[in-house]
């Protein structure tokens, strides 16, 4: 019993990582994405920032979720959010002031990340705490990878760096327009090209696999 | 205050720092309504709006929360006003025209999540503006989300009769275009300060 419990657990955590990935599959919480991850650093930094606010606002709203009754719920799901977004906002200022300069306004934009809203709703408003904030760990998870392929993809191609060192040495012509806005939009949709890819590639073997069992 | 003129803020809030194709504000509705011209124009004037509504809002609250001392309310108060202001557009729309409401869908409530909306809010209080700069800024920064918005929705309209390979469809078709766009503004970088 207990081990189909656990079953279940794993794939409420694997749900975000791989199968709904909120970056690639599902493309939610764009804006955030695309706007700071110029840097590898600030790509991490906003993933964790956004993992923090995800986790505690689902494991909230999974808590009071019997007592909120239906007609208020998105309202108080978003002051919610308001809340722990302004926490972050303030614990990120006292760590480090570079990272608060660097993403700007972009920390106190979580509240409007359609992700958090969006899990609050889909998942936690209808889940126990813990699923809620196993189910919001993946999720968070799976974002800051998104966010991290994306950061660590633009800064190489567009200042030849990762994490600030240099990779290809001194002679390296940067490719700017990749750090600059429209680099943005063109790496996530080369990485969406690669995913669409990969899973036509998967659809084709399964029906010929299906067809030579039928056979 | 910040000394820009309103010429120069508004030129900005369009063209050079265009919401959406230069900093990155308001995607989703971007990606998620700019199928069809008839839904994207009517989107983009009712957020425009909602724009204006918040940023209204949002300076007078500033004032009374910087006056109480209370500005770590800033953000909670600003996302109650701008939910209370999509649900007024909401009310009215469906009064008004019940038809572009059900085209508009799960869109229109998702205003109250766009980024565009928020960011004007915050970004008027960041830079300092004085009443009438706000005005300006939020009317351009709609105008520029307006503009996009019909513009990608145009391209999209034609590439429906285009033959597209099968792997490029979607979603990844469109952010490739949007960064085609987003290139183009790119030429715009330096124009209003």
């Amino acid at each position: 019993m207990s081990e189909i419990a656990q079953a279940r657990t794993f794939d409420e955590f694997m749900e975000g990582i791989w199968r709904q990935n909120p970056v690639f599959v599902m493309v939610l919480g764009m804006c955030p994405v695309l706007a700071v991850s110029v840097s590898a650093v600030n790509a991490l930094s906003m993933g964790l920032a956004t993992m923090f606010v995800l986790v505690c606002s689902c494991g909230l709203v999974s808590l009071i979720r019997k007592i909120v009754p239906k007609e208020v719920r998105i309202a108080t799901y978003i002051v919610i959010i308001a809340t722990f977004v302004t926490v972050v906002d303030y614990v990120i200022q006292a760590v480090s002031l570079e990272i608060y300069e660097a993403l700007g306004a972009f920390i106190q934009l979580i509240v409007v990340n359609c992700i958090i809203l969006g899990r609050a709703e889909a998942h936690a408003s209808k889940h126990p705490p813990l699923t809620a904030m196993v189910n919001a760990m993946g999720m968070s998870i799976g974002f800051v990878i998104g966010l991290f392929a994306l950061g660590a993809v633009r800064e190489v191609l567009g200042a030849g760096t990762l994490f600030g060192f240099s990779l290809f040495g001194p002679n390296f012509q940067p490719w700017v327009v990749m750090v600059l806005p429209p680099g943005g939009f063109i790496v996530l949709g080369g990485w969406l090209l690669l995913f669409s890819a990969l899973k036509r590639r998967k659809e084709v073997r399964l029906a010929a696999q299906g067809g030579g069992h039928g056979a | 205050m910040a000394p820009e003129s309103l010429g120069q803020i508004f030129l900005a809030a369009v063209l050079a720092n265009n919401f959406v194709l230069a900093m990155f504000l308001g995607l989703c509705p971007f990606l998620g309504v700019s199928a069809r011209l008839d839904t994207a124009f009517p989107m983009g004037i009712a957020t425009t709006f909602v724009m204006l509504v918040a940023s209204l809002c949002a300076f007078g609250l500033n004032l009374l929360l910087t006056m109480f001392q209370l500005e770590f309310l800033r953000l909670i108060s600003y996302i109650v006003v701008i939910a209370s202001a999509v649900q007024l557009v909401e009310m009215f729309l469906k009064k008004t025209s019940p038809a572009l409401f059900r085209a508009l869908g799960i869109y229109l409530p998702l205003i109250t999540t766009n980024c565009a909306v928020l960011g004007v809010a915050l970004f008027q209080t960041a830079r300092e503006y004085s009443f009438a700069q706000a005005m300006v800024f939020s009317f351009g920064g709609g105008a520029g989300f307006t503009l996009a918005l019909v513009l990608m929705a145009s391209v999209r309209e034609r590439l429906q009769l285009s033959s597209v390979p099968g792997v490029a469809q979607g979603t990844a078709l469109s952010l490739m275009l949007a960064g085609l766009l987003s290139m183009a503004f790119m030429g715009f970088a330096g124009l209003g300060g």
